[in-house]
């Protein structure tokens, strides 16, 4: 009697999940495609897109450009075009910006969108007390005028890069009426953009429910109702996909990329975007030897890191310019020559059996592969006469110590630059004084010093090339890879990868 | 009297441990590694910036005043501002609690449930196959940590049997008519049992991850307690009255096995509430230990704080309410 009891009592537990699915337990079947969803691998702090530390976050901003716009709009290869400003540039001796606001765009709320947006969110952004984090950027234009939809401002400062920052960080758009009458607090609890989707519903920590903007100026968005769901972890976010708990989903280990893209439903796209790998040198202790770093850079193959650890998902670099950007230069190379590395060795004194020692600090697990890459580096310089200790580290601890310029001689790290211009890339990672920067050569500095206020923009550009050829020849960084980003989706679902890495509904569609 | 007195020295006792949590807490996640700051630059920062920016956040003062600031802000219940969210740390952390507080109760039901199971199947059969049998399941709950649970789960009823949800606490696309954070508590007083059942498909997977250790725990204490009281004198005099072996065990020696099982699931449910983090994290649950680990990976100093403050005060008060009950229950303590 008590065995078939006990007997009973198993089997009604074994049956219980049975029983649960078959009761309906709801929201388990994406049934509707109009109702997409996506598994996001951050979560969003704040709704403010423009003060705070996630308005610097570079992954956050697909977020945010689902519901604002930047002031001047960027495509998905990075190019720009009119967008809520639909035209910018200089007078004649640059001492004065215009812009032209776009007519007939509408806030989420219904109100209209005016000239009046524009020149506060720009004056706003340029206020210390705002906590902008570009402040130092906004701050350079001033005593904004408006004549109908056109704005002019002076140019307190010149700052070449204003119009390519208007389509990057904190550069959006903000409505100034509907921001001053519910205040900071209101416009958390209820965000209002010119942005293809409006926020429905907004868990922290959860998920974001967005619907489309029927007003929206570039067209209304192909799918009415979506999900983004904050799953930041990246085995959960592969099963969500594979599960067909989430349409799209996206940063997931190549290995999984591979495994699930082309089966059961799902397909990929991974394109290069605009983050990079790379090894920042401090100009500190054997650093200060030209032959040592210029050895180390030759002894590294990448592509062979490209096609062993990241499954043939990055592009070799060997400049911090990718061939998106507007200063890339081919013909700067830095290859693969283990013969000339060790060439370089011997002439300061060392080989495998006097090797040069350096520490190289790395994050593990922050970036695919970050650490498996820095193994497979220190066995390759092992191999010309460099022994290099590996030290794992936070990236909150890689920060702190970049600002305080206290990295060790070795440090990777990865840069992101959605907006392809030379100084987002080789002038703040290499320009002293830059709070992001680690080498302190004073002729460096002299050549990028310049260019900060270079109002011919083919000398910029030439310029930034003669300091990214400076910088290949001394081996003053050593640049690794493009990534590649992965991105899974249902074969329902059409995704088109934005190259900043912004992935945006958007720019989704019904396949 | 004696329990009186005991419960009043426990109490300053626990007010003292939270004073010296709060105290290690302040000093150790600012000499810890990160710099709030310095995950916060801009591209082009300039010292200027950095030197604005440390004043906003009153980290330009010594960590002495920094500390008298914060406890007096914290004696009027206010708890600061979250650097990354920029909304009051207090609001944030009440207001994730409750989710916290309902998969660790979930979690410690699921655990009772299984270990009592375990414990009574195996006293029930001890010494045969089954008990055996049992041991082996004990020993494999006791030796994979809770993740790994979890992720051998979400394969298993998120992949290969999709029944349960892989992550979030509720479907977006429900209506939540909720009052109150305690959204599974208060959708069973409104008698919402679709909201109820969603709910419980969301959490079944991380609560039953979380409870797996501390049900091979419970299994393995209490079958051992039972077996020990199962030789005693009252229990062979209740066999010869002609009680059957299943009576026996619940009716006597059930009772008597308990008190150490008690002390265990005290204990045990702390470590439980801290195993959270990693679990609310994997199931993207919406919890206060998910937005720990935010907290931690911006350097948000205010809301690691506020968030281990209030971890401890549960932690501390688990403690407490486990000692008073078993003052209560033992009645070598309950008499003096």
């Amino acid at each position: 009697m008590d065995q078939d009891l006990t007997r009973r009592g198993a089997l009604k537990l074994a049956t219980a999940p049975l029983a649960a699915s078959a009761l309906g337990i709801p929201g388990l079947a994406l049934a509707d495609i109009s109702e997409l969803t996506i598994a996001y691998n951050v979560n969003l702090p704040s709704w403010d897109p423009t003060v705070g530390p996630s308005a610097v976050n570079p992954t956050i901003q697909a977020i945010y450009l689902s519901v604002f716009d930047y002031f001047i709009h960027q495509n998905p290869d990075l190019s720009f075009e009119s967008g809520l400003v639909t035209d910018w540039g200089w007078n004649e001796d640059k001492t004065q910006i215009h812009l032209t606001v776009r007519e007939g765009v509408t806030w989420h709320d219904g109100s209209p969108f005016t000239a009046e947006d524009v020149a506060w969110s720009l004056e706003r952004a340029g206020k210390p007390e705002t906590g902008n984090p570009i402040q130092f950027i906004w701050s350079k234009i001033g005593n904004y005028k408006i004549e109908g939809n056109r704005i002019t401002a002076d140019v307190l400062s010149f700052e070449p890069t204003i119009f390519i920052w208007m389509a990057f960080l904190t550069g959006f758009v903000m409505p100034k009426a509907y921001y001053e009458k519910v205040g900071p607090e209101g416009f958390e609890a209820a965000p209002v953009g010119t942005g293809p989707y409006m926020v429905e519903r907004f868990e922290r920590n959860a998920f974001v429910q967005l619907k489309a903007n029927p007003n929206y100026w570039r067209g209304k968005p192909e799918f009415e109702n979506v999900t983004i769901k904050f799953v930041t972890d990246a085995a959960s976010r592969v099963a969500e996909i594979e599960s067909g708990n989430a349409h799209v989903t996206l940063e997931i280990p190549y290995e999984e990329y591979d495994r699930l893209r082309d089966s059961g439903g799902i397909s990929g796209t991974a394109a290069p975007i605009s983050d990079i790998g790379m090894i920042f040198l401090n100009d500190i202790d054997v650093m200060l030897d030209r032959n040592v770093r210029l050895a180390a850079h030759h002894a590294i193959d990448k592509k062979l890191l490209v096609e062993r650890l990241l499954n043939g998902y990055g592009v070799p670099i060997d400049t911090l310019q990718t061939p998106d950007y507007i200063a890339y230069d081919p013909t700067i190379e830095v290859p693969y020559d283990p013969a000339k590395s060790a060439e370089l060795l011997a002439a300061s004194g060392y080989g495998p059996d006097n090797p040069v020692r350096f520490k190289i600090q790395t994050t593990r697990g922050f970036k695919p592969k970050d650490y498996e890459m820095i193994q497979a580096i220190v066995g390759l310089w092992r191999r010309v006469g460099i022994e290099a200790e590996i030290d794992v580290y936070e990236i909150a601890k890689h920060y702190e110590l970049r600002a305080a310029d206290q990295l060790a001689p070795a440090a990777f790290y990865n840069w992101g630059n959605a907006v392809g211009d030379p100084t987002t890339s080789t002038g703040f990672a290499m320009f002293g004084p830059s709070p992001h920067s680690v080498w302190d050569g004073e002729d460096l500095i002299g050549m990028i010093g310049p260019l900060w206020g270079e109002a011919d923009e083919e000398k910029r550009i030439a310029g930034w090339k003669d300091v990214d050829r400076k910088i290949a020849e001394d081996g003053l960084v050593i640049p690794l890879i493009q990534y590649v980003q992965p991105i899974l989706h249902s074969d329902e679902v059409s995704v088109t990868p934005h190259a900043s890495g912004a992935l945006l509904p958007f720019l989704m569609s019904r396949a | 009297m004696r329990v009186l007195q005991a419960a009043t020295a426990r109490f300053v006792s626990t007010i003292i441990a939270i004073f010296g949590i709060a105290i290690v807490v302040f000093v150790a996640v600012r000499i810890v590694p990160g710099n709030p700051i310095a995950m916060m630059l801009p591209p082009g920062a300039t010292s200027g910036d950095i030197d604005r920016l440390e004043a906003l956040y009153g980290l330009d003062k010594s960590i002495l005043e920094q500390f008298a600031i914060w406890l007096g802000n914290a004696l009027q219940g206010d708890l600061g501002t979250s650097i990354s969210l920029r909304r009051d740390v207090l609001g944030l952390v009440l207001g994730r609690l409750p989710a916290t507080l309902e998969l660790s109760i979930l979690a410690l039901v699921f655990a009772l449930a299984l270990g009592f199971a375990l414990a009574l199947a195996g006293a029930r059969y001890r010494g045969t196959p089954a008990e055996a049998g049992i041991d082996v399941v004990n020993g494999v709950g006791l030796s994979v940590p809770d993740f790994l649970w979890g992720l051998f789960l979400i394969l298993l009823f998120g992949v290969i049997w999709p029944v349960f949800h892989i992550s979030g606490r509720i479907t977006p696309q429900s209506d939540l008519p909720f009052a109150t954070q305690f959204f599974l508590a208060e959708s069973l007083v409104r008698l919402r049992f679709d909201l109820a059942a969603d709910l419980l498909a969301h959490m079944f997977m991380p609560a039953l991850a979380l409870s797996l250790p501390l049900a091979a725990m419970i299994g393995r204490l209490l079958k051992q307690s039972i077996k020990e009281t199962l030789h005693l004198d009252y229990v062979e005099t209740a066999r010869t009255r002609g009680y059957s072996e299943n009576a026996v065990i619940f009716s006597e020696a059930l009772r008597n096995a308990l008190l150490p099982t008690l002390t265990l699931i005290g204990v045990q449910f702390t470590f439980l509430i801290g195993g959270t983090v990693i679990i609310e994290r994997l199931f993207s649950y919406e919890g206060l230990g998910n937005m720990a680990i935010d907290a931690v990976i911006n350097r948000d100093l205010p809301l690691i704080q506020g968030i281990v403050l209030v971890f401890a005060v549960i932690v501390t008060a688990v403690n407490l309410a486990v000692d008073l009950t078993y003052a209560l229950l033992n009645p070598r303590l309950r008499r003096g």
